[in-house]
């Protein structure tokens, strides 16, 4: 007996995921706990595994689709048997004029709108792969399936009538477009620049000619928003906008430092990078001020007594952070294995949920990149994040003598909030205290 | 082309059409002796005598009734009030025999009577004076309520009315009549129910009627220089109304705002959002917003009642609303 297959809850906190692959084609033979496709959540790429045995019959939403938790994505059944008599199901209460082509092309369907776009109708994606169902009909539907920030909380898109004419007559899916009208409404300048040739608007009937404005060849690139570009975006932006920043820079000897590093490596016979170095100062300048290891709450402030450390980490498509825990309580070598691994993990998309939460401070590095110095953006619900620039070799007064240096900047960005001046201004004096005389690192 | 007045085109007009048809007569408070409380009909008594230019006491329900009578039996009445304000007085005859007859005698009676005088705001003469009837009017089927807001076409639309046999309620402003434009000369009559586009643009459409298309168009200036281009579109006659204008329009900005005098329950304004909204839905890209007179009697004080009426700094904050500029 065939049955539908829907998006399961991949991640503690996915709302929604997007269909990046399926390993699966229609009519393969699938075996439990087989891969059937890679979904992208909101944390991490992750795998969807099938409950079932049998023959995928039908994959109701292509790859890049975006679909919301519990939505159908495909139906397993015996090899032979039909799934189109499940297709409709998977539509669980979409309204019948959705599905019938000439009604639905009526002025008398088009005046609801409203009933068309209800979660119940949301099975979008399996009209948007079901190129036989009305172009219209699909186009009507699609913006049930909106995952967008348009989208309020019962699924429906916010668009204006005009937005969805041209979304109709163009064919475009507005589940991909961010509104910039008054709450999130979907207005006609959004539509700019997209055409239908572009990834961002998947073509439910066949392809139309471009919009006229755009020159042949000349449209922009458009990539569509990966899910992680999503929640950067989301989270970064609240941080910017609710969290009042403030900026500590100092401006320390990295003389010491530098020393130790290649002492340590020549002697240790193991390599250790600058960031290790740092992320274990921090470490031991956190145990000196705990203050600044503290969260901001609606109703009292937090102060941690685990130091556990997020690192950003560059990945292809943006940025995750990986978390070092306990950074206080393990040596140099054991840091720099573990942000090894934890870099390694990231790049390769396979950072479990639970390795990128609950930092309690942040270290972003840019040093590398040959940035003097940078004010970074604070990763909430964490207090503070330090900022570490490239180590300059300069003239530098010594004994009042002038003799060539090493300096490094540091810029803590601070949730006021939570961390005050005097604070940050402490725990920066510790970690100064720390990278100038390095050994310590080594010791604790 | 001829440049002139709004209130010498009102004039024209009554006495062109007086020359034209010798049942057209004007009857009102002040009109004869007094040469018109706006001096509208100036000269006149003077050219056609005081059997067609007649005085009257101060009594609007009497002389209201007497020119439903004298049209009912064949003349051309035109019934000056002296502000529109004081038809209130009058409104039974208006709302029950002008507008009325033609159907209660089954088509055997009609009214071809023109009521007119200034309506609006003026300048402080105190909220029992300052009201803007017309949507008291609208509201009545069987008359026709106009508001042109240039010379040309009050002088078009006043022959318009004065020729139609049915009752017709012309709206002048104490604001607009010294204000100049050019009237083409000859027989000009501007038929009913056509809008007109008193400024073309493409982004957002704004739509009045009598005074304050001027400020409409003022708003539209001060708009362009910001980057946004208005179309401005003078309705001119308020019933019947003109769809198609307001269609074609929308349909090319997407977005429109309605200003004009009058409080902001119900009215015309409402009536156009209401067709717009119901004629192209599909077309809109904003809410349709519009600016009225604020929601209290008309204060005396000069400050104040500058900021109860619409001005143009309310109309641009509203283009810039429906536009996305601002919140």
């Amino acid at each position: 007996m065939a049955r539908v297959i829907d998006m399961p809850k991949l991640s503690p906190t996915m709302e929604e995921g997007q269909i990046v692959t399926w390993h699966k084609k229609e009519g393969d033979a699938v075996e439990v706990d087989e891969l059937l496709a890679e979904v992208e959540t909101d944390k991490a790429t992750m795998e969807f595994r099938s409950f079932d045995r049998g023959t995928l019959l039908k994959i109701l939403v292509p790859p890049g689709s975006m679909v919301r938790l519990g939505e159908p994505v495909a139906v397993i059944g015996k090899s032979g048997e039909s799934a189109e008599h499940l297709i409709p199901n998977a539509r669980g209460a979409a309204p019948p004029s959705a599905a019938a082509p000439p009604s639905a092309a009526t002025p008398a369907s088009a005046a609801t709108p409203a009933s068309a776009a209800t979660p119940a109708s949301a099975a979008t994606p399996a009209s948007a792969a079901t190129p036989a169902s009305a172009p219209v009909a699909a186009a009507f539907v699609a913006p049930a399936a909106i995952v967008a920030a348009s989208v309020g909380a019962d699924g429906r898109v916010k668009a204006s009538p005009y937005v969805r004419k041209l979304a109709r007559e163009r064919s475009l899916d507005l589940r991909s477009v961010h509104g910039s009208g008054t709450g999130g409404r979907i207005v006609a300048r959004d539509l700019e620049g997209a055409s239908t040739s572009s990834p961002t608007v998947i073509p439910v009937a066949a392809p139309t000619a471009p919009t006229p404005t755009l020159a042949l060849g000349r449209e922009p690139r458009i990539k569509p928003l990966s899910m992680m570009r999503r929640t950067i975006a989301r989270r970064l932006t609240e941080s910017k906008q609710q969290v009042p920043h403030f900026y500590l820079t100092i401006d320390v000897d990295a003389g010491a430092l530098v020393e130790l590093r290649t002492r340590f490596n020549a002697e240790v016979g193991r390599k250790v990078s600058f960031n290790d170095l740092v992320v274990k100062a921090v470490a031991i300048a956190i145990a000196r001020a705990p203050e600044v290891n503290a969260q901001f709450t609606p109703e009292a402030l937090v102060y941690h007594r685990r130091v556990d450390i997020s690192v950003a980490v560059a990945v292809d498509d943006g940025l995750v952070t990986p978390v070092v825990r306990d950074a206080d309580q393990l040596t140099l070598l054991q840091i720099s294995d573990k942000i090894q691994a934890l870099s390694l993990r990231a790049r390769e998309r396979k950072l479990g949920v639970e390795e990128m939460t609950g930092g309690t401070f942040s270290i972003s590095n840019l040093g590398m990149h040959g940035i003097d110095e940078f004010a970074a953006v604070i990763n909430p619900p964490e207090g503070a994040i330090l900022a570490v620039g490239a180590i300059r070799s300069e003239p530098v007064v010594k004994n009042d003598v002038v003799v060539p240096g090493k300096r490094m900047k540091l810029t803590l960005s601070c949730d006021h909030r939570v961390v005050d001046g005097a604070v940050g201004a402490k725990f920066l004096a510790e970690l100064r205290g720390v990278i100038e005389h390095p050994l310590q690192i080594l010791a604790l | 082309m001829k440049s002139m007045r709004y209130r010498e085109a009102v004039r024209e007009a009554i006495a062109e059409e007086m020359e034209r048809d010798s049942r057209v007569f004007l009857m009102g408070e002040e009109v004869a002796q007094y040469q018109g409380a706006y001096k509208v009909s100036e000269g006149l008594l003077e050219r056609f005598g005081e059997k067609r230019i007649i005085d009257t006491p101060i009594t609007e329900a009497g002389f209201a009734g007497i020119g439903i009578g004298a049209a009912i039996v064949g003349l051309r009445p035109i019934i000056e009030f002296m502000t529109w304000n004081f038809s209130a007085v009058a409104f039974d005859q208006l709302l029950n025999n002008a507008a009325k007859l033609r159907q209660m005698s089954g088509g055997q009676l009609s009214v071809p009577i023109v009521f007119r005088g200034p309506n609006g705001s003026a300048r402080q003469v105190g909220s029992q004076h300052s009201h803007s009837m017309e949507h008291f009017y609208v509201h009545v089927p069987g008359l026709k309520v106009v508001a042109p807001a240039t010379p040309a076409d009050a002088k078009g639309m006043l022959k318009a009315a004065i020729r139609d046999d049915d009752p017709v309620l012309f709206l002048e402003s104490e604001t607009l009549y010294s204000v100049k434009g050019d009237v083409p000369e000859g027989d000009y009559v501007v038929p009913f129910g056509k809008g007109r586009i008193a400024r073309e643009g493409k982004d957002c459409t704004l739509i009045s009627y009598s005074r304050m298309v001027h400020v409409c168009l003022e708003a539209a200036e001060a708009l362009a220089a910001k980057g946004i281009d208005c179309e401005v579109i003078d309705l001119r006659s308020l019933r019947p109304l003109d769809e198609e204008i307001l269609v074609q329009s929308i349909s090319k900005t997407h977005r429109a705002v309605v200003a004009y005098e009058g409080w902001p329950y119900g009215g015309v304004g409402a009536e156009v959002v209401d067709r717009i909204q119901r004629l192209a839905f599909d077309e809109l890209d904003a809410p349709i917003l519009r600016v009225t007179t604020l929601d209290v009697p008309m204060p005396y004080n000069a400050k104040l009642e500058q900021h109860v009426i619409p001005q143009a700094d309310r109309v641009i904050a509203a283009v810039e609303a429906v536009t996305y500029r601002r919140d």
